[in-house]
């Protein structure tokens, strides 16, 4: 089975913060992670591979220094890895990416499954991956937390719900985003790493995927940022202060009138 | 790309201390951009002299003039009409009179029942419904082709969805064929004086907000998460017009199908609907120090809830989280407990009536949406204000 896993790299959510002097992202000592969601589609392509046999070739669009996320797939036992990167693509929507991912799985080859994240930790839209299988004309299912079989072309998976969950079966080739119960990804292994050490991921451009200009990056967006602000503040606000007694005292009063009281 | 007028740049810095990318640097008295950049826009909004723009190519624009009207996906399943659908209807007859146009709602189902006419009595004009066996269960394939198909036929300016398991499912489906923006998540929605929907959503990491517009495409659209906007009371006395629809059988087919529901509502409605939430963060540690939370909510009476970080952690599992990628909360009660309160938590929970933070850090934001802030050791508080609360409820 031919399977292909996007990932995307972020700033690592636990170190980005609001400077509250300036109100600006303060970018200090933020690493650049794989997106969390997408560590569990690479270790289910993996264990996937590993249980019916194939390929797992990972693509990640960005800036170069997105090879680091590649190097650190390989190492987790990806056997393949594309870096989709031109300043042609910056300023892309989803719409945009997703045309630039879909020109780049085709040049990657014909997969059978493309697993994605549900989502990414610095845009949190999740419509890469429904607007990715649309592209690519393949059917989808978003949030899966279980694959239970292949069987015959067909996949049998859970996805989560509002209220639970669903049992569904998947025609293949087929598109599927997933979420962390779905697995705990795997550490590096020392194999995998100097297997990492030495492989050459292969670099695409605008040009090497064939893709039309004017549908990359910001010309090929629909949606335009027109501005950007810092959340509002709360006017009012009590500080309850004083020593450990006297903040247990006043606490214990709001919380009882506010759970109990009218 | 970003263009920089180096004659009317002043070299003031405002461009690089706004950039969330690191993307740009005064360099000899003059911004200068580097491969960083995403084009968000930021360094724009806030440079002082007009000395940066982004040109764009507008030439792919659409007949604007040809689509009309207000959608809402009226989300139904196993018999229950979605609340955030009622939500919608409301921001959807202020942004539909903003435009002088009609407000409409979409129901795909194998069986209306009364559905159509709670959706006039929440504020629709019209209903489109189609029913459908194949509509039985949700399906992507088959919920993407008829909502495309009837937008494609109508032309609607504007759709809104929940930012439910469903809308944030088929809903960027939809959007990809009819090949238009949408933006998700959105928290504010309004008709600009330009006409144009302005979508306002946390970006970049959660610390910020942006005003997202689609300019010169149709369908504008938009996901929102459930209890950002307020419901109209139903009015029975509404009249509407219902529309009945047919979809062709092939454009209905789905490679994929649904085999069984398994509905496991307890756990996870308690926590939308509980009048009292305590919820615990990263400054919680590990998960002992995560059953704190629990014993208060236990002598509060209370749900558990929790910051991406615990979730993240293991210390609590997923159901339990609150924010833009969990439950959203409207409680009576709202301790947050060790939550530094990003964007995207604070989202989740900022419409609750009294909110309490705990909080070592006295900058942490979470104290910019408290009502009562408490700068202090959670493991020192906590303890003695369960046993204090535990001796309170059992005198009265």
């Amino acid at each position: 089975m031919n399977i292909v896993v996007c990932i995307k790299q972020v700033p690592d959510a636990k170190d980005v913060r609001l400077d509250p002097e300036t109100n600006t992202l303060s970018r200090e000592g933020v690493k650049s992670v794989i997106n969390p969601y997408d560590r569990h589609a690479l270790e289910e392509g993996v264990r996937l591979k590993e249980e019916y046999g194939g390929t797992v070739t990972v693509i990640s669009m960005g800036p170069p220094q997105a090879q680091a996320i590649l190097t650190e797939a390989i190492s987790c036992g990806a056997d393949e890895a594309f870096l989709v990167s031109d300043r042609a693509f910056a300023g892309a929507d989803t719409l945009a990416t997703t045309y630039t991912l879909a020109q780049a799985v085709a040049k990657a080859g014909k997969p059978d499954l493309v697993l994605c994240g549900k989502q990414a930790t610095d845009g949190d839209t999740a419509q890469v991956g429904p607007g990715l299988a649309v592209r690519l004309d393949m059917p989808f299912v978003t949030c899966v937390k279980k694959v239970r079989t292949i069987a015959k072309d067909v996949l049998t998976l859970e996805r989560m719900m509002d209220d639970g969950y669903d049992v569904l079966e998947v025609d293949l080739p087929a598109l599927l985003t997933v979420v962390k119960e779905i697995n705990t990804p795997r550490f590096p292994s020392l194999r995998g790493m100097r297997r990492a050490r030495d492989y050459q991921i292969t670099s695409l451009t605008a040009e090497d995927i064939g893709a039309d200009s004017s549908r990359l990056g910001l010309g090929g967006s629909p949606t335009q940022v027109v501005s950007v602000f810092p959340p509002e503040k709360k006017g009012d606000r009590t500080m309850i202060e004083g020593s450990v007694a006297e903040q247990v005292d006043k606490l214990a009063e709001i919380l009882f009138d506010s759970a109990f009281g009218a | 790309m970003l263009i920089i007028d180096k004659d009317a740049c002043i070299g003031c810095g405002l461009c690089e201390d706004n950039c969330p990318f690191d993307a740009i640097a005064v360099v000899d008295g003059k911004a200068e951009v580097n491969d960083n950049c995403t084009l968000c826009g930021s360094c724009i909004e806030h440079c002082e002299v007009e000395a940066l723009s982004i040109p764009r190519d507008e030439s792919g624009a659409i007949d604007l003039s040809a689509w009309s009207g207000v959608w809402v996906y009226a989300e139904y399943r196993q018999g229950k009409l979605a609340q955030v659908s009622r939500e919608l209807l409301g921001i959807g007859r202020t942004l539909a009179d903003k435009r002088d146009t009609k407000l409409s709602a979409v129901l795909l189902c194998a069986d209306a029942a009364d559905v159509p006419q709670q959706l006039i009595a929440a504020g629709a004009d019209q209903v489109y419904v189609v029913v459908d066996p194949a509509l039985e269960n949700f399906n992507d394939d088959s919920y993407g082709a008829a909502l495309e198909d009837l937008a494609r036929k109508y032309k609607p300016e504007v759709i809104l969805a929940g930012a439910t398991a469903i809308g944030r499912s088929f809903i960027p489906r939809v959007a990809t064929s009819l090949n238009t923006g949408l933006t998700a998540d959105c928290t504010q929605l309004a008709i600009g004086d330009d006409g144009h929907l302005h979508q306002t959503r946390p970006a970049f990491g959660g610390n910020i907000m942006a005003t997202i517009m689609c300019p010169n495409h149709r369908p504008q659209m938009s996901t929102v998460r459930p209890m950002v906007f307020q419901a109209p009371e139903p009015d029975g006395s509404r009249t509407g017009e219902i529309i009945v629809e047919a979809i062709a059988a092939d454009r209905l087919a789905s490679r994929t199908r649904v085999v069984e529901t398994v509905l496991t509502e307890g756990e996870q409605l308690n926590l939308a609907e509980a009048e009292v939430v305590i919820a615990g963060g990263r400054g919680l540690e590990n998960e002992e120090g995560f059953s704190l939370v629990e014993s208060l909510a236990d002598v509060l009476g209370g749900a558990v809830g929790a910051s991406r970080a615990a979730v993240d952690n293991g210390w609590i599992t997923y159901p339990h989280q609150v924010g833009q990628t969990g439950k959203t909360v409207a409680s009576k009660l709202y301790v947050a407990c060790g939550i530094s309160g990003a964007i995207q938590h604070v989202i989740g929970m900022k419409s609750s009536e009294t909110i309490v933070a705990i909080n070592r850090d006295q900058n942490a934001p979470i104290f910019d949406v408290a009502d009562y802030c408490v700068v202090g050791d959670i493991f020192t508080l906590l303890p003695p204000l369960v046993d204090k609360l535990k001796e309170r409820s059992g005198k009265e």
